[in-house]
């Protein structure tokens, strides 16, 4: 049973199509590499997800509960957007850390905010502070960050910050994280610890979408990969496939040009 | 009359100056915010009609709007003007108000768009992404332009006295009047020492928000 399935989805910046006819599904437990030159659509494509866009047709359905369908008149309003959004978690290229609180406050705050909605809130508060700060203790540890839990996000090198931020997404439990370009802002040797962790979620089989540049990344870590170029996907597969065999003469272009490098 | 005598009076009269500065920064302040998410709205009418109000009241001299404050409804409307004090404050308000939105809104514009989809992506709410992650970033931001403005308040409140708020300059003229000049060179004493206590209070507000960047 796939856990998301996008169906049809366009979008235009006026008179731009970015995004054309765009359908593909994703298993629980897999990895899914968008791959392809920039202007693309790849990183449109993720903020449709994460309805920081909103497509002109299409639908996106996640764990079989339609939740955009760009041809029924859905309520708009904002809580039950935010509710949506929860089902994903989005990485960016450029952390977008918040910049005033440390390594461990920038993974809890949502979850705290979003407690206060909990009906037992004002009865447990203390009990779901300690759940909340262990939680997100836990997952920094795991991104290797257990002696940088109280730095600022300007104490902390790239890879530090890109790690935290990854933290903080999936403290929320999203059904499918999403990352967008997030070792692009990074030099060769911080790129490495970024793609490690990312590796070490995809041994876990968290279900994640990832859009890249790393084409041996990606055949290694993908499960599945799509191949975008001008708005459409020109190829998709199997992640070894499409890289080692690609059947489009426009993938293997675009895939010589990164083996030259 | 003895220096200790016409210090006390000064001194006396600076309250009426103090007055002026904390009231209106007490009222400007917040709605100054308004005036600037009026003028960032997306509702391009009420956009205008804020960004054309901005524009008269940034435009014309703060002491015309003193002036049209406290004659201006007698004239239109007959019957008795607002008290002098409270005329001289509303227009310092509107005044300050208009000057601190284009702060914010620089201040506003400045925070990476980043910022608001991460919060976004984390299902926080508007006002939760404002009160939590924009604003401390924001204040930070206006810290020194804030300053400037705090310190030009404080000496245009002298402007008061157009409408016969005796605060500390009239109250000096008056002395000079009658043949004693030093008492409103004296006056920039004042002035001096309340900028600073401002300009501490402001370098040290900015140590404080130094922890971030």
């Amino acid at each position: 049973m796939a856990i998301l399935e996008v169906q049809n989805i366009n979008k235009s910046f006026g008179n731009t199509r970015v995004l054309e006819d765009i359908s593909f599904s994703l298993e629980e437990g897999n990895a899914l590499a968008i791959i392809g030159s920039s202007g693309s659509g790849k990183t449109t494509l993720l903020r449709c997800l994460n309805f920081l866009e909103t497509p002109d047709k299409g639908k996106i359905i996640v764990k079989n509960n339609v939740l955009f369908d760009a041809d029924s008149a859905s309520s708009t309003s904002e809580n039950e957007i935010r509710r949506k959004r929860l089902h994903f978690g989005m990485v960016f290229q450029n952390f977008n850390l918040f910049p005033q609180y440390t390594a461990l406050g920038n993974v809890m705050l949502a979850c705290e905010l979003l407690a206060k909605e909990r009906s037992d809130y004002k009865t447990n508060r203390k009990k779901i502070h300690n759940e909340i700060e262990e939680k997100a203790k836990l997952l920094l540890d795991q991104m290797g960050l257990s002696d940088r839990m109280y730095n600022y996000p300007h104490q902390l090198s790239g890879g530090q910050q890109q790690r935290v931020a990854i933290a903080r997404a999936l403290a929320m439990e999203p059904d499918i994280l999403c990352f967008d370009e997030p070792t692009s802002a990074l030099d060769p040797e911080l790129t490495g610890e970024v793609l490690k962790v990312i590796r070490s979620l995809a041994e876990k089989h968290t279900t994640m979408v990832i859009v890249t540049h790393e084409m041996s990344f990606a055949r290694d870590v993908a499960d599945q990969i799509i191949f975008m170029d001008g708005g459409y996907i020109v190829e998709q597969g199997n992640a070894f496939d499409v890289i080692n065999n690609p059947k489009e003469e426009r993938t293997k272009q675009f895939l010589a040009r990164y083996s030259e490098k | 009359m003895s220096v200790s005598i016409i210090f006390s009076k000064l001194f006396e009269t600076f309250g009426i100056n103090c007055t002026i500065f904390f009231v209106t920064l007490l009222f400007a302040l917040p709605l100054g915010l308004i005036i600037s998410f009026g003028s960032m709205s997306k509702i391009k009418w009420l956009q205008k009609i804020v960004r054309v109000f901005v524009w008269i009241i940034r435009g014309t001299p703060l002491m015309l709007q003193i002036i049209v404050i406290f004659y201006g409804p007698g004239l239109i409307w007959g019957g008795n003007a607002m008290p002098r004090l409270s005329a001289a404050i509303v227009a310092f308000i509107i005044n300050y108000a208009c000057y601190f939105s284009e702060i914010y809104r620089g201040g506003i514009q400045s925070i990476p768009k980043g910022q608001q989809e991460a919060g976004q992506v984390l299902g926080m709410t508007k006002a939760q992404i404002f009160f939590r992650v924009t604003l401390l970033q924001v204040i930070k931001r206006i810290v020194p332009p804030m300053g400037n403005e705090f310190m030009t308040l404080i000496k245009d409140t002298a402007l008061a006295n157009v409408i016969a708020n005796k605060e500390i300059i009239m109250m000096s003229k008056e002395f000079a009047t009658k043949g004693l000049i030093w008492p409103l060179f004296s006056t920039a004493l004042f002035f001096l020492i309340f900028c600073g206590i401002l300009s501490i209070l402001f370098r040290y507000l900015e140590k404080k928000l130094d922890y971030f960047r």
